[in-house]
Order: structure tokens, then C-alpha cells, then sequence
């Protein structure tokens, strides 16, 4: 049993079962099984989820169509953003 | 594909799924869905997932109500979790005129039959220890109010309608729709033509743009609605808390993110989900005004969709004058996920058995030649 997703602790196994039942893309494995969406926002574990998608569909990673970065890209405090006369 | 099938549904979102479903259960099964991007890449993979039966007109709190009923019985019939929670919805009031008006929607709500309550700042704050109630001046709460996984919703219908011979094809646009006389003939996609004659316009926020396609002049108009999620904490929130007000409203899911939006009155109607600074802004300084100990939680995403508004934020549902077999299940203004349980089926008894078990001729497209009485609740 291999991890890939650590955030969401997800295995190899049941990423490829997914594709077997249809989810044969980043956008819906993402939501079916939420790899991806944990603290690290993917930075761990979306690489190595393209190279099993890939090797299953058997296409090239750059034909698979990727998702959507959501901002922002590191976690950030909320106060940072409002309009907080403190820190 | 298919080639031929006696319905056509476009949309793969609650809505789309949700008819598939009813219709197959109802012995329809000769259906064909088609949605041009993946399941729930819509308003629906986007929404907060709240469902809340607090609303101030008749036929509203009796869709909301009927649907929290199939909602609760939703795991087993699918057999799917769909990680539903009843922590209650608390509305808040920070003005003197809406306790007026909340104490009237409360008194018409426990007529229907609604478990909900007008409450004072100390039990509000009983209820959600972090609330600072100095602001408000009151709230209603409704403990049966909740929220679900959208996702999981539509998983959940697509896979069953599948089971019982429901045809639903990804990646798969309509392009046009063929007609004779006034009769639907066929529908174009990109992958082929399938002939028929009845077609279900659950688009979403692109129902418009499929009423062109028959020449049916539609009013509803997308606005774009951003959100947003924390980081995951310890379970610190029951309820979903919203400010018709304030425009806000958030809840913790299951996972322990806090997910929440706000609407922006000055946005234009568009198209456009690009994800906004302003937005957060304003999410942020609400969100401490309302929560002060909130304003420490990290941010790990942010995104948006579209409300696909009426003018009067109440759907449009039912036949389509001039073009009948053309079934209209849009329009749902912001609240469209709570009320798909019941609105699919009554979709579904319209197309099978030509009646429906709760009137929804109001909500023809038809009344927008006239005047209408809108739902004053409209967020999360
Ligand atoms: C940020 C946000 C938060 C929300 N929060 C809530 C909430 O808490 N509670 C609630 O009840 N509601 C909420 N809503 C509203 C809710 O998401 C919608 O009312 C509901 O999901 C509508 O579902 P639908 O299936 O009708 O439409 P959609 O989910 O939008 O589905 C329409 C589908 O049609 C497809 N489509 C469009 N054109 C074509 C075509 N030509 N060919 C093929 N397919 C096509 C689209 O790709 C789309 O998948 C929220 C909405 C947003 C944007
Ligand atoms: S490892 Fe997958 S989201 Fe962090």
C-alpha cells in the first residue's frame, strides 16, 4: 500500500480504482477523492497523481488537462487580508 | 451515444443528475444526460452545500422542507455518504427592522410545520461560543437546517440513474437544438446527434444560452460568487451562521475547513470566476465583526461561480410557452442545491405523469410578463 496524498491519506490503489470507475481526470479525482486539497494544496502529491493518470490513460502528462490552481498559493492568515487596525 | 432517447437532459449538476435519477426511478429510463465538462463542474462542485429551510415565502419553505426529508434519508436510498450534517442554521440580525421581519418568517415557518425560533444575542452566543453578540440584536436558528457534499449529491444520482439504464455522457456540449413547428426534433452535440423530443434545460447558470437555442427568450442573468476555505481546526462551529445583511454566510464541513462567502452588490453580471483580493477583504473584515477569534484562521483556497438569477430569485420551472417539450429547471438565484431533492422529482412527475404533487405553475417562465413576489432570503 503506497501513499500518495499524505493531507488526505490516499493510496495509490485507490486512486487507480477511481479511474477504473471513471474518474479520469485531475479535476475529478480532486473531488471524488479530494487529493489535492489538503494543507499542502497539492504541492506534494498532484505530480505524482499525473503520473499515474497519465500511465493509465496511456497519454503524455502535458495531454492531460490540469486544474485549476486556486489562489492563494501558500496558506494565509485571514487578518492579513482584513481590514485590522493591529499587527 | 445514444442516437435516439425519449429525453434529453443538459446539465450534469444537482439539478441534471437529480432529474436523471427521479425520472429512473419512475420507470423512464430511455434518458440521455449530457454535460459538456465533468459532473458538478458547475454552480453545484462550486456551492457552500448548505441547506437551510428558513425562508419567508409559502412554496419555498415547503420545497426546502420536503427536500431536508429525502436529504436525511439520501445515504441509504444511494448508498453514498454524502457527509451530511444538521448543525442548525443561525441567522442574525443587526438591524432593528429585520427582528420585525424575522420574528413574522419565523411565525409563518412554525405554521408550515419548521422547527425554527427567534432567539436572543445570549442564546445565539450559547449556541456559538465565539459569536460576538454585541453586534446583533437577535437570530433565528433552526437546528433541522444543515449541509452536505454537493459532490457526493451528484455522484450519488449520476451512479444510480446509470444503474437503471440512464445514459450520461461527459465532455459531451450541446450545440444546437433542432425544431419543427414549434416541436423539439434533436439535439446537437459535439459528439453526434441524439432525436428527441423532450429536452430538460438544467444548464445552470447557461440556461439562457439554451433557450436561445430555440428561439425562447429567457431572463435570467449569471453573477459571478466567490468562496472560500480555511484550513482544517479542531470542530469549533455548529451551525451555518449567515447575515442576510452582511451578505455572508459560513460553516465548518465535516473535514474541519470553514467554507464561506460573500456577495458583492456592485458586481456586474458576467461570466467571469477569476478569484478576487477584494473579495477575501470583505469575507475577512465581516468575518471578524461577527467571529473576532476567526480572523487568525488560515486561508487554503479560494474560488467562484455563478448564481444564475432571476428577477424575481425564484426559479423557473415547468413548460416552456411556444416550445413545450422544452422543460425548464433554472433560474435558482443562489439557493438551488438545498431544493433539488424535491424539484427533480416534481420535474420528474411533470414529464411522467403530466401533473406534480406540489403546484409549481407559478413558476412557469411565462410570469415574467407580468408582476411577481420574490424570495426575500437570498444566500448561502
Ligand atoms: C459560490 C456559490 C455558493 C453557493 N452556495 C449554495 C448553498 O450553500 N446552498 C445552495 O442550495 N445553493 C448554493 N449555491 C447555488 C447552487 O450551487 C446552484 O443553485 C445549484 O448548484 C444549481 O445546480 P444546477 O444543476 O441547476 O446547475 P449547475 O450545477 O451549474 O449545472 C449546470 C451544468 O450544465 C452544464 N452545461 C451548461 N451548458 C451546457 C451545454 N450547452 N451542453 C452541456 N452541458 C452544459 C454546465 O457545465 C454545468 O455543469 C451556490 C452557488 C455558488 C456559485
Ligand atoms: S499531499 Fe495531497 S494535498 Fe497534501
Amino acid at each position: 500500500m503506497k501513499i500518495v496524498c499524505r493531507c488526505e491519506d490516499v493510496t495509490e490503489e485507490e486512486i487507480i480504482e477511481a479511474i477504473d470507475q471513471g474518474y479520469t481526470t485531475l479535476e475529478e479525482l480532486k473531488r471524488h477523492l479530494r487529493v489535492g486539497t489538503g494543507p499542502c494544496q497539492g504541492r506534494t502529491c498532484m505530480k505524482i497523481i499525473e503520473k499515474i493518470l497519465a500511465k493509465k490513460l496511456g497519454k503524455n502528462i502535458d495531454e492531460l488537462k490540469k486544474t485549476t490552481v486556486r489562489p492563494p498559493l501558500k496558506p494565509v492568515p485571514l487578518y492579513i487580508y482584513g481590514d485590522e487596525d493591529e499587527e | 451515444m445514444k442516437s435516439k432517447a425519449e429525453v434529453v437532459i443538459i446539465g450534469g449538476g444537482i439539478t441534471g443528475c437529480g432529474v436523471a435519477y427521479n425520472l429512473a426511478k419512475k420507470g423512464l429510463t430511455d434518458v440521455v444526460l449530457v454535460e459538456k465538462n465533468y459532473l458538478a463542474s458547475g454552480a453545484t462542485g462550486r456551492c457552500g452545500g448548505g441547506i437551510r429551510q428558513q425562508f419567508t415565502t409559502e412554496w419555498n419553505i415547503k420545497l426546502a422542507m420536503e427536500s431536508v426529508k429525502k436529504f436525511e434519508k439520501m445515504n441509504e436510498e444511494l448508498g453514498i455518504d454524502i457527509e451530511y450534517e444538521q448543525g442548525g442554521y443561525l441567522i442574525i440580525a443587526v438591524e432593528e427592522n429585520e427582528v420585525k421581519e424575522f420574528k413574522k418568517n419565523v411565525k409563518l415557518q412554525n405554521k408550515l410545520g419548521l422547527d425554527s425560533k427567534f432567539i436572543s444575542p445570549s442564546e445565539a452566543k450559547e449556541i456559538v461560543p465565539y459569536l460576538n453578540e454585541e453586534d446583533i440584536l437577535g437570530a433565528t436558528f433552526c437546528q433541522s437546517d444543515g449541509h452536505a457534499y454537493p459532490f457526493r449529491v451528484v455522484e450519488g444520482y449520476a451512479k444510480r440513474a446509470e444503474e437503471m439504464g440512464v445514459e450520461i455522457n461527459r465532455f459531451t456540449e450541446v450545440k444546437s437544438i433542432k425544431k419543427e413547428n414549434g416541436e423539439i426534433k434533436s439535439v446537437m452535440t459535439n459528439r453526434g446527434e441524439i432525436k428527441t423530443n423532450i429536452v430538460v434545460n438544467a444548464a445552470g447558470g447557461y440556461s439562457r444560452e439554451i433557450g436561445k437555442m430555440v428561439g425562447v427568450k429567457m431572463p435570467n442573468k449569471p453573477f459571478r460568487h466567490e468562496i472560500l476555505a480555511t484550513e482544517r481546526y479542531k470542530h469549533i462551529l455548529d451551525p451555518m451562521i449567515i447575515s442576510f445583511k452582511y451578505g455572508i454566510y459560513f460553516s465548518q464541513q465535516r473535514h474541519g475547513e470553514i467554507v464561506g462567502g460573500i456577495g458583492d452588490p456592485d458586481e456586474p453580471s458576467s461570466y467571469n470566476t477569476k478569484s478576487s483580493l477584494k473579495f477575501v477583504e470583505r469575507f475577512t473584515s465581516v468575518l471578524g465583526k461577527i467571529l473576532p477569534a476567526f480572523k487568525n484562521l488560515n486561508i487554503v483556497r479560494q474560488w467562484a461561480g455563478f448564481y444564475d438569477v432571476t428577477p424575481d430569485a425564484q426559479p423557473i420551472l415547468g413548460y416552456t410557452e411556444g416550445v413545450d417539450t422544452l422543460i425548464q429547471a433554472n433560474g435558482y438565484s443562489g439557493h438551488g442545491f438545498m431544493v433539488a431533492p424535491k424539484v427533480t422529482e416534481l420535474i420528474a412527475e411533470l414529464i411522467v405523469d403530466g401533473k406534480t404533487s406540489l403546484p409549481i405553475d407559478e413558476l412557469n417562465l411565462k410570469r415574467f410578463e407580468g408582476e411577481t413576489v420574490g424570495e426575500a432570503y437570498v444566500v448561502g
